[in-house]
C-alpha cells in the first residue's frame, strides 16, 4: 500500500456544524429586524448598521494582528454579530464617530481584552452599548421620530418606556408589536424579533430556555403588580412589547459565550434577567434595564455554571 | 410517537449503503490468524501447538478466569505457529496462526440449515453450552455472554431485551442477519429467556429498518412472550443503558449493572450465535461483517470466518479505493481506526468502513464558544466541555464528581462540536485516570 492509513480515536465523522455556521445563522435570524429598521428609520439604519459592522471587524482585525499577534478570526462571523447588535442598540441619528467609540469598547474591551471569541465574560455588544450610554447619555437617549411618522411630529420622540415612566400618552399596542415606534434601531419590532427567534430554534442554534424564561418572568412579575394596581406602568403586554426586552432576550442574553451551559443554569439566568429588568424599568434611574440586567447576569454565569449540572442519566430513580 | 431514550442523542447521516445486500460467504483464506483475546477480560490459554491438526470448531483457546471466552478454530488445517499478531486494538497480541486445508468440520456440529425450534435444556445447561461455544457480545463490546447471563446473586431480570437497533451509521450486518435469519433469532431469544428465566422479551429495532420490523412483527405472533418494539432513529440507541430506557422507561443508575433495573440486553448477532451454539452445537467461529464506505465499489455484507485478514473482505467489496484515508473496524462513531489491512476479523468485528482521505482528517480545533451543544447531545447527561477542561488541568476529584466514569464513549460530543474540539479524546483519558484512582482507593 502506497498511502499510509490515518489512525485516530473515534468518532470518525463530524456533524459539519461549525462556528461560522452558527454565527451566520444568528445573522440570518436578524434579517427581519434589519429590514424593518430600514423601513422604519430609512437610510440611517443602513448606514449605522454597515458602519458598525465595519468598525467591529476592523478593530478585531487590528487588535488580533498587531496587539495580540494571533490569526484574526473576523471571518467566523462573530464580529459581524457584535456590529449588528451594537447598531441595533443605538438611536438611528447617533453620530458615526460615537458609534465607532462604541465599537472599540465592544470589541476592544468587551471581547479582545479577554482573548477573543469564547473567552469574554460580558456580551461585547452590550459592553459597547453601556459604554456609550454612560459616556454619551444625551445622544444615546434622544430618539428621532420614525421616518414613517408624519412631518408634524416632533423631531425627537420619546420611546414607549420613557413615556410610561413619565406618564405620557402611549401608542397603540399593534404599532408597538409591529415596530413603527420610536426606539433604537433593532428593538422596535417584536414581531420581527420573534421571527428571528423561531428561525434560531428551528435551526437549533439556541434552545428556548433563555429567551422564554426571561419573557415569562417579565410577564408574570409585571402581571402580579398589574393585578394590585392596574395602571399602564405595570401592564405586562406593554412591557413585553417595549424597549429592548425582546432584542435582549432573543439575541443578546442567548450569546453562547456569556450565558450558562446547562438548561437549569439557563433558566436561573433568564429568571434573574427578567427580575432585574423589571426592577430597573420600574424603580431604577433608567427607563430601560435589559442591557444592565444581561451584563449583570453575564457576570454570574461562571458561578451558575459551577453550581448547576446537566440532568444526569440514571440520577432520578425510576417509576 | 415512537419510543426512544430521553436525554441527548444525535442523528448522523445513516449512509446504510449496504442495506438490502444479501449476505455473501467470504472464500476461505489460505491462512487465518485467530487472536486469543477477542473479548473483554483475560486472554485465552492456547491449547494447541505448532503442527497440530485442527478442524472447523475445534477448541484452540481455553478461557481462563471468570470473564473470558473460549476460542475455536474457524478452519480446518494445521497450526503453523502461535505468534504475536496486531489486532484491531493496534496492539500485537497472541494469536493462533493456522494454514488452511480443506473445510472439515467437527462432526458434532449440525451443518444443516433447517430450523430447530425445540429446546429442552435447562437454564444451567444452556449457559454452559453458550460458555463452551465462546460466545461474546457481538455488537462490538465483546463481553462474554455466559457471564452476562449469570447475574450476581440476589438480582433477577424480568425483561430480556434483544438489541436490533444497529444505530451506528453505515453498518447493516445486524439488519441483514435479521432479514435472513429471523426465525433463528426468535428461537435464540426463547433460549435466552429460558436461560435467564424471564417471561418477557422485547426486540428493539430502529424505524429505519421497516422491512425487519414488519417481518419480526409477523413472526412474533407465533412466539408468545416476545414483542417487537420499533424505535425512533437516534444514536446511541444501541447503547445498553439507552436501549433499556427506550424500551422499559427505566434508567440504570450510575455505576450499576442493567440487571439492577431488571434488564438483560443481548445483540441480535449474539442471539443468532446462541441459537447456533445451543441448537446446532456450533461454536462461534464466523460472523457477518459489513464492508462499506462512500468510495467502495460494492458495499456488502459478508459472512467471514474469524481470523480472515480484512483485506480479503475488502477485495470482495471491490478492493481498497485509491482515495482511502482511513480503515475502521466497526462503525464511524465508535469503531477503531486500523493501522493496516492485514488485521484479522474477530468476534467483535461488526463492520469494515473505508473513509476517503478528504473525510479522514480532523479539522483544527478552535476555542470553545460555550454553545453547550455537547451538553445537549450527551446521552448520559454529562458536561463534556467541562470534563475536557478538568482532564486538561488534571483536576481529578472534580472530574469524578462530574461523573466522568459514566461516559459511554459514544462520541456524540466530538461529533457535534462546532469548534472541532476533541472532547472524547480528553474524556477517555480522564475517565481512565479517574477509574484508576477510584480502584486504588477501594483496595
Amino acid at each position: 500500500m502506497e498511502n499510509k492509513l490515518i489512525v485516530s480515536p473515534s468518532p470518525h465523522i463530524h456533524s459539519g456544524d461549525s462556528i461560522p455556521k452558527n454565527m451566520y445563522g444568528v445573522l440570518i435570524a436578524l434579517i427581519p429586524t434589519f429590514l424593518l429598521s430600514l423601513y422604519v428609520f430609512g437610510l440611517n439604519a443602513l448606514i449605522l448598521t454597515l458602519a458598525s459592522i465595519l468598525f467591529c471587524m476592523l478593530f478585531e482585525y487590528f487588535i488580533s494582528r498587531f496587539l495580540l499577534k494571533i490569526e484574526p478570526t473576523i471571518s467566523d462571523g462573530s464580529a459581524i454579530i457584535t456590529g449588528v447588535l451594537l447598531a441595533f442598540n443605538v438611536p438611528s441619528n447617533l453620530p458615526i464617530w460615537i458609534l465607532a467609540i462604541g465599537a472599540l469598547a465592544a470589541i476592544g474591551i468587551g471581547k479582545m481584552s479577554f482573548g477573543g471569541l469564547g473567552k469574554n465574560i460580558f456580551n461585547p455588544a452590550l459592553v459597547g452599548r453601556i459604554f456609550l450610554l454612560i459616556s454619551f447619555p444625551a445622544q444615546m437617549t434622544t430618539w428621532p421620530a420614525p421616518v414613517l411618522a408624519s412631518a408634524t411630529d416632533a423631531i425627537s420622540s420619546a420611546t414607549v418606556l420613557s413615556r410610561l415612566n413619565f406618564g405620557s400618552a402611549l401608542p397603540t399596542l399593534s404599532s408597538m408589536w409591529v415596530g413603527t415606534e420610536s426606539g433604537s434601531l433593532g428593538e422596535t419590532s417584536e414581531i420581527a424579533l420573534l421571527i428571528g427567534l423561531i428561525y434560531m430554534l428551528w435551526k437549533k442554534i439556541i434552545t428556548w430556555h433563555i429567551p422564554i424564561s426571561i419573557l415569562i418572568t417579565v410577564a408574570i412579575f409585571t402581571a402580579i403588580l398589574y393585578i394590585f394596581d392596574p395602571q399602564p406602568l405595570y401592564n405586562p403586554i406593554i412591557h413585553l412589547a417595549s424597549g429592548g426586552l425582546m432584542l435582549g432576550a432573543i439575541f443578546m442574553a442567548t450569546d453562547y459565550v456569556t450565558s450558562p451551559l446547562t438548561k437549569k443554569g439557563m433558566l436561573i439566568y433568564g429568571f434573574f434577567i427578567g427580575i432585574i429588568t423589571v426592577c430597573i424599568r420600574l424603580w431604577g434611574a433608567y427607563p430601560e434595564g435589559v442591557s444592565f440586567a444581561i451584563v449583570l447576569m453575564n457576570g454570574f454565569t461562571p458561578l451558575i455554571n459551577y453550581y448547576t449540572t446537566p440532568k444526569r442519566f440514571g440520577e432520578k430513580q425510576n417509576g | 410517537m415512537l419510543k426512544t431514550f430521553r436525554i441527548g442523542g444525535i442523528h448522523p447521516a445513516e449512509n446504510k449503503l449496504s442495506a438490502g445486500k444479501k449476505i455473501v460467504n467470504a472464500a476461505l483464506p489460505a491462512q487465518v490468524m485467530i487472536p486469543l483475546a477477542q473479548h473483554i477480560g483475560a486472554p485465552c490459554q492456547p491449547i494447541v501447538k505448532k503442527g497440530d491438526k485442527v478442524k472447523v470448531g475445534t477448541l484452540i483457546g481455553k478461557s481462563v478466569g471468570f470473564v473470558s471466552a473460549n476460542i475455536h478454530s474457524s478452519v480446518s488445517g494445521t497450526v503453523n505457529k502461535i505468534d504475536k499478531v496486531m489486532d484491531a486494538s493496534g496492539y500485537k497480541r497472541d494469536a493462533v496462526i493456522i494454514d488452511v486445508d480443506g473445510d472439515e468440520w467437527e462432526p458434532t456440529i449440525d451443518k444443516s440449515d433447517t430450523l430447530k425450534r425445540e429446546c429442552n435444556l435447562s437454564s444451567k445447561e444452556i449457559i454452559e453450552k453458550i460458555a463452551g461455544a465462546g460466545i461474546v457480545g457481538m455488537g462490538g463490546a465483546t463481553f462474554p455472554t455466559h457471564v452476562k447471563l449469570t447475574p450476581p446473586p440476589g438480582l433477577k431480570a424480568d425483561t430480556l431485551i434483544i438489541n436490533g437497533v444497529e444505530c451506528e451509521p453505515y453498518l447493516t450486518s445486524d439488519h441483514e442477519l435479521m432479514l435472513e435469519k429471523a426465525e433463528e433469532i426468535f428461537v435464540g431469544t426463547e433460549i435466552l429467556m429460558k436461560a435467564v428465566d424471564v417471561k418477557k422479551a422485547v426486540i428493539g429495532i430502529e424505524n429505519n429498518k421497516k422491512d425487519a420490523i414488519a417481518r419480526f412483527t409477523e413472526i412474533s405472533k407465533s412466539y408468545p412472550g416476545i414483542e417487537v418494539q420499533p424505535l425512533k432513529v437516534k444514536y446511541p440507541q444501541g447503547g445498553e443503558k439507552q436501549l433499556i430506557e427506550a424500551i422499559t422507561g427505566r434508567q440504570v443508575p450510575s455505576g450499576a449493572l442493567p440487571i439492577s433495573v431488571g434488564a438483560i440486553v443481548q445483540n441480535v448477532g449474539t442471539t443468532f450465535a446462541v441459537y447456533e451454539a445451543v441448537q446446532k452445537n456450533k461454536p462461534l467461529f464466523e460472523r457477518i461483517v459489513t464492508v462499506t464506505g462512500k468510495e467502495v465499489k460494492n458495499p456488502c455484507n459478508v459472512r467471514a470466518r474469524i481470523g480472515t485478514p480484512i483485506k480479503n473482505l475488502i477485495e470482495i467489496a471491490g478492493g481498497l479505493p485509491d482515495d482511502t484515508g482511513k480503515v475502521i473496524s466497526g462503525g464511524p462513531m465508535m469503531g477503531k481506526a486500523l493501522p493496516n489491512i492485514e488485521i484479522p476479523v474477530a468476534k467483535g468485528s461488526s463492520g469494515i468502513l473505508i473513509i476517503p482521505y478528504s473525510e479522514a482528517k480532523r479539522k483544527a480545533m478552535k476555542d470553545c464558544i460555550r454553545c453547550a451543544k455537547c451538553i445537549n447531545v450527551c446521552p448520559m447527561g454529562l458536561n463534556p466541555t467541562l470534563l475536557m477542561d478538568l482532564t486538561e488541568f488534571q483536576i481529578w476529584d472534580r472530574a469524578e464528581k462530574q461523573k466522568i466514569t459514566d461516559c459511554i464513549e459514544c462520541g456524540s460530543c466530538s461529533y457535534t462540536c462546532p469548534a472541532y474540539r476533541p472532547l472524547l479524546d480528553y474524556i477517555r483519558l480522564g475517565k481512565g485516570k479517574v477509574t484508576g484512582i477510584v480502584r486504588a482507593r477501594k483496595n
